[in-house]
This record gives C-alpha cells, structure tokens and sequence, in this order.
C-alpha cells in the first residue's frame, strides 16, 4: 500500500503495517469523537511515527497516486476534525 | 465517504480531471499537464520568496525591540538613581511588555525558518517529478496509440497530479500561517507608532490609556521583583553595605537607603 504524508512525501508500507495503523486509526476516530484532543494527537503522531519508520520512501522519479494520505503531522483536531469520522483515514 | 476521501483526496481528484477534461488531444493533455505544473514550480518559488521577507521584518523587528530593551532597563536605572520610582516602574513595564513581544517574535522566526525549508525541499522534489513528467510525456507520445497513451497520461497525469496538490497545500498553509504573522507584526507596529515603546521623556500628559493597558499586560509581580532587584544594585553601587548575594533574604534591605540619599549624577 503507498501512503503519503501530506507536505512529506511517500511511503510503502506491508500488510502488518496497514494492519497496525488501521488500529490506530480506530482508535484516533474514538478521540475525535469524543473530543479527545491530547489522546487524539498522541494517537496521530504515533501513526506518522510508524509510516516513517516502516515505511519505504517512494523515489522521487516514481510518479504513482496513494491508497491513503495523511494529513500534515502538525495538524490541528479541528483541520482533520472531518477525515477522522466513520472508517477513519484507512477504510476496512 | 471514510476520511480517506476527505478534503485533501477531493482536491487531489478535481485537480486531476481538471487536467484530464482540459483537452481532447492525448498530447495536448501532456503539454498542458506539463504547463501546470511549471506554473505551479514558479508560484512555490514566488511563495518561497514571500516567507523570507516576512522572516525578514519579523527579525528587524526583533532587532529593534532588543535595542528597546536595553534602552528602557537604562531609563529605570537613570530614574531610579534620580528617586523617581514612579517613571522607573513605568520603564520596567514597558520593558516586560517589549520582552515578551520579543519571545513570541523569535518563535515566530523559528517557524517561519521550518516552513522555509519545508518549501525548499517541496520545491526540489517537485522539480524532480516534473522532470520525471517531462521524460514520460515524451516517451509516451512516441511510442503509444492514442488509446493507450490515454491510459498512460491518466496515470502519470494523477501521480504528478498529487504530488501538485501536496505542494499546493502545503503552501496554502505556509501563505495563511504567514499572514497571520504578517499581522501581528503590523499589529506591533501599530503599538510602536502608538508610543507604548517610545522614549519615555516623550510621554505625555494624555497617554495615560497607554499606561492602564500595560499595567494590564505586564505582570505586577515581575515588575516589582525587578524594582527590588535594580535598588539593590543601586544601593549597592553607592557603596551600603549590603552582602545580597543568593539567598540572602535574612539581610536587612537597602532600598530606603537610596531614597534617603539620592547620588547625585550617577550615571552608569
């Protein structure tokens, strides 16, 4: 799957990373619904952590389109307050 | 729609068929992808260029609030020897206001400074998948029938499409936090103008509104401490004998000493 860090870039990540980002992502809907804003951001950074740390960066050469794209890693609960509604930024 | 298809995945989208609706013409749907995204390169630059300035009066502007700083710590000294405490206090507020203006603007500098790089390497990778694009578009209008050259421009029109879009908002957000800053600067411009930092020889009879908002905005314990701090050393410099070192709360203060008897033309 390629994931792209909005403003950073992109990356390929396996199956047990979308995996464990999809968990994640459960989790930070449940913060935002909740209002949850340390919780949320907590749960946000980890999920970048994990895009940057077992994901591979995409060449700048490759001119591919993303499954997913995360917002930028200094957003706001407001700004993303609409991605992370329903099935979260990774659907399934 | 999940969060994936969110804001930023609609504007990817229509950014794309904008490009592909454009023309009929496979090649003629390269060359004016192609177009975009030159443009797109020459308004990251002209945004570049916009953060720098502003970073640039954010730190004149530091600049000169530092000098401020200095110059108002020395009116309260010059006040205070002369006995006036009621001006030295008015000089201590004006300098705690201009000291944490001055905070907020090197934050501010700092932030500016990581969005210019963020640019610059948004620019760079940019460059490079124009390039990439350029190589592509005319590979495919050599080798392929238009049919399949439709394929292949959609793909590679959507790949460098994103990427266009990350850099345009990523700017947008680097213009808007920009003029936020932009701002207040004009915001502590207007407060200079007002003559909240002036020389304090030139405060007059009808500034004081100006006075009742500092007293708002400085901290009255911080001013007072700093009085304290400031009579001591005077009182020191006029040769009591007083041992403040750390700690030193036992010592009896020095402070009516120096209003008992001013030093006459004492100046540091």
């Amino acid at each position: 799957m390629i994931v792209r860090i909005a403003g950073e870039g992109q990356f390929r990540i396996d199956e047990a990373c979308v995996d464990r980002l999809n968990e994640l992502d459960a989790e930070a809907v449940t913060a935002v619904e909740k209002g949850e804003e340390e919780k949320f951001h907590e749960i946000f950074a980890r999920m970048i952590e994990i895009v940057r740390s077992d994901g591979k960066p995409l060449g700048d050469d490759e001119l591919t389109v993303s499954d997913v794209i995360i917002p930028p890693a200094d957003t706001s609960l407001e700004e993303v307050r609409d991605d992370f509604t329903g099935e979260g930024l990774i659907p399934g | 729609m999940p969060g994936l298809a969110g804001r930023f995945s609609v504007v990817v989208k229509s950014k794309i068929n904008k490009l592909l609706d454009k023309a009929e013409d496979p090649g003629e749907t390269l060359e004016y992808s192609y177009q975009k995204q030159i443009e797109l390169l020459q308004n990251v630059k002209k945004g570049l260029a916009d953060v720098v300035t502003a970073k640039k009066r954010l730190q004149l502007q530091s600049q000169k609030l530092e000098q401020q700083v200095v110059k108002l710590d020395t009116q309260a000294r010059t006040a205070l020897a002369a006995g006036n405490e009621d001006l030295a206090r008015a000089a201590l507020e004006r300098k705690t206001l201009a000291q944490n203006e001055l905070q907020s603007l090197d934050q501010q500098v700092t932030e500016l400074e990581n969005q210019q790089q963020q640019m610059v390497d948004s620019e760079a990778k940019l460059r490079t998948k124009i390039d990439q694009f350029r190589t592509k578009k005319e590979v495919i209008k050599a080798q392929y029938s238009a049919a399949e050259a439709q394929v292949r421009i959609s793909e590679a029109a959507s790949g460098v499409g994103e990427e266009m879009a990350d850099v345009g908002l990523a700017m947008q957000r680097a213009v808007d936090k920009t003029e936020n800053m932009r701002a207040r600067a004009s915001a502590v411009e207007e407060l200079e103008k007002a003559g909240s930092f002036d020389d304090l020889t030139a405060l007059g009879p009808g500034q004081d509104d100006i006075d009742r908002q500092l007293a708002q905005l400085t901290s009255a314990t911080e001013v007072d401490s700093e009085l304290a701090k400031m009579k001591a050393e005077l009182g020191q410099g006029s040769g009591a004998p007083a041992e403040l070192g750390s700690g030193g709360d036992a010592a009896p203060a020095p402070t009516p000493a120096a209003t008992d008897a001013p030093q006459k033309e004492e100046s540091a």
